[in-house]
């Protein structure tokens, strides 16, 4: 099998569902052709094959996207719709919170929304404050959403999938950093289920609890510490919510130590519900606090080495995990 | 203009009615005390609603909005599921879930009734979409008042829907304030209609109190979405006659205001047109008779009708959940 890139994998996984359902379009800013089929070219190609009116080109106009798909949905068909980058949703967050997510409900179960939102941020290429931030706890603070996020070109390919395939609204958040990852492509109709989270690497003394880009710097000191006899396990948890509690709960119930990480910022992040949830469900298993590690508490910054300095530090999360296990 | 023709007429008389009747009884149940719900009072735009809602097909798409009571009985709700959920009960439209705020019943195009300002035109822009996407001809209308478009989503939605010549009509009912603001107060152009030029779109502005106005615009506008020309924003002068909501204060509307809108009202218009074209007092006096029998017995079905069990705030959720 080829080596595929996270775009390719996005774009592979949109192009079969249009394929085959005719329910399925895109919209947003930039998207068709004419526009070089995305600023980060993740519908490259579609308009070609499906038409102006799958691949709608839109105003900048946020409200009007996320609105369009969401009366879309309600229609029956699946949309697509992109939020170039993620801090846009601050202009549109009437539409994904107040209606997207509680249609169903409201409704009595009459009208779902069957809509993915794709969106790309990430801390690490200089887009300073507001075309950076991680803000996934918003929404998985929100009942009646999925929050996803792939960490490898092919569980991108695979949730995508099944985003598209899913009966209600899913945020689906894309690591800029993360679009030139590659792995062996997993092939056509390949799904990731929603909901499940991956246990990218095994280990006993401790639980490493990440998603998106950060499961990269997790691999990495995983590694780095095994060589000093310290066996970390990475769980990724691949939707954020609702997450896998239960391959969560299995893997500290195992190791009996946890460190949930994330981009975002720390403060009210889901690195802290899950905690909060591990020490509710695991207290008799766990050998210490459960510790947390997100962004720095404010803006991202532009100039290199603050936005370095910014980001969850490969050498803190190794300082943790060697206090937690008693190594430190 | 054509004369509209009289089993149209009779049809937009008889929707009018059951606007207004359920109005009444809405309002009288809640000053008796047997029911204790937010409502939003549509007394003085029936027949806007009913005249919109009468220019629609079955199968056509409605967004409306917290005052939505006008556009969800004309459009021809069941009105046991309707008397249902506004009073919190498992036979409701949304089993109680939704509430007065949220009516939703597709099977007659009652899409979304939001309960944020403005809202509902974004969404309407995705169902107009949906029907473009698909071909299945069927029109979208939303609803809105005076007040919604002064909100960002107004302006997106109507650049989007010319854009992409979406079938829809943004159905602007200026009832002349928005919330306890009035119109003057709130807006410094003279009308909502004249803004869809700024779009290219094509707006019309009508007397909201006359049949003989409304409904033929409203037709007009709706065979120009149907039939690809793309959105047309109608904007149809009325008069909220009374406050916000029931039982809110309305001493901020002038005496002048008041008188004007007493003037104005469209029901003894309505009536006085219908005589005008031939329907007998007492064929009128009987829609109406029949109309009050079935909201009473739709009321009595409501209030006997069970609580939604508990268990109902967990499901509904996700898919996995329903």
């Amino acid at each position: 099998m080829a080596e595929i890139t996270m775009t390719q994998a996005l774009n592979l996984a949109i192009d079969e569902a249009m394929a085959e359902d005719d329910g399925v379009f895109c919209l947003g800013e930039d998207v068709s052709a004419k526009q070089g089929g995305g600023v980060f070219k993740v519908t490259a190609g579609l308009t070609e094959k499906y038409g102006e009116h799958r691949i709608r080109a839109t105003p900048i106009s946020e409200t009007a996207i996320v609105g369009a798909a969401v009366g879309a949905a309600l229609a029956g068909q699946r949309p697509i719709c992109e939020i170039m980058l993620m801090n846009f949703v601050g202009v549109c967050m009437d539409q994904i919170v107040n209606h997207a997510a509680k249609l169903r409900f409201m409704s009595g179960g009459q009208t779902p929304c069957p809509m993915v939102l794709r969106t790309t941020t990430g801390v690490g290429v200089g887009f300073g404050g507001q075309h950076s931030d991680m803000l996934e706890a918003w929404f998985a603070h929100v009942a009646g959403i999925h929050v996803v996020t792939p960490s490898n070109a092919a569980d991108a390919r695979g949730l995508m999938r099944s985003a598209i395939d899913a009966n209600d609204p899913v945020i689906f958040i894309e690591n800029i950093l993360c679009y030139g990852l590659t792995s062996e492509d997993p092939g056509p109709g390949y799904r990731v289920p929603l909901g499940k989270a991956a246990v990218a690497r095994e280990g006993s003394d401790i639980s490493l609890i990440t998603y998106g880009r950060t499961v990269l710097d997790a691999m990495e000191i995983a590694g780095e510490l095994d060589k000093e006899g310290i066996s970390v396990e990475v769980i990724d948890l691949r939707t954020i919510a609702p997450y896998d509690e239960e391959t969560v709960l299995a893997s500290v119930r195992k190791t009996g130590r946890a460190i949930t990480l994330h981009e975002a910022v720390k403060p009210f992040g889901t690195g802290a519900e899950i905690a909060a949830n591990i020490q509710e469900k695991c207290w008799d298993s766990l050998k210490g606090p459960v510790r947390r590690i997100g962004g720095t508490f404010s803006a991202v910054p532009f100039a290199t080495h603050l936005e370095q300095a910014w980001i969850p530090q490969k050498s803190d999360m190794i300082a943790q995990i060697k206090a937690s296990v008693g190594k430190a | 203009m054509a004369e509209i023709d009289r089993e149209k007429l009779l049809d937009i008389y008889t929707r009018t009615m059951k606007v207004n009747r359920t109005d009444e009884k809405f309002r009288e149940l809640l000053m008796q005390g047997k029911v204790a719900v937010m409502y939003y009072c549509v007394r003085g735009q029936e027949l806007a609603s009913a005249a919109a809602m009468a220019a629609l097909d079955d199968d056509d798409y409605v967004v409306c909005t917290y005052r939505g009571q006008g556009e969800q009985t004309a459009k021809g709700i069941p009105i046991e599921k309707w008397w249902g959920e506004c009073l919190g009960k498992e036979t409701g439209t949304c089993k109680g879930k939704g509430g007065t705020m949220h009516i939703t019943d597709p099977d007659t195009g009652i899409m979304v009734t939001t309960g944020v300002v403005g809202s509902g035109l974004p969404i309407a822009n995705g169902l107009a979409m949906a029907s473009q996407n698909n071909g299945d001809g069927r029109v979208t209308l939303v609803s809105f008042g005076d007040g919604a478009a002064n909100i960002g989503g107004f302006h997106e939605a109507m650049n989007m829907a010319q854009l992409y010549k979406l079938p829809i009509v943004f159905f602007c009912q200026n009832n002349r304030y928005g919330e306890h603001t009035a119109f003057a107060d709130h807006t410094d152009s003279p009308d909502i209609s004249s803004r869809a030029a700024g779009y290219g779109m094509k707006g019309v502005k009508v007397d909201g109190n006359n049949v003989n106005e409304v409904y033929p615009a409203m037709e007009e506008a709706v065979e120009h979405a149907r039939s690809g020309k793309g959105p047309v924003l109608v904007e149809a002068m009325c008069y909220r006659m009374m406050g916000h909501f029931f039982g809110s204060d309305f001493s901020y509307m002038p005496e002048e205001h008041l008188a004007e809108m007493q003037a104005e009202d469209p029901l003894p218009k309505l009536r006085k047109v219908m005589l005008e074209r031939q329907f007998t007092e007492e064929e009128l006096d009987k829609i109406v008779a029949d109309i009050d029998a079935e909201i009473d017995g739709a009321v009595q079905h409501a209030l006997d009708a069970p609580l939604p069990s508990t268990d109902e705030i967990y499901k509904d959720v996700l898919e996995e959940t329903a």
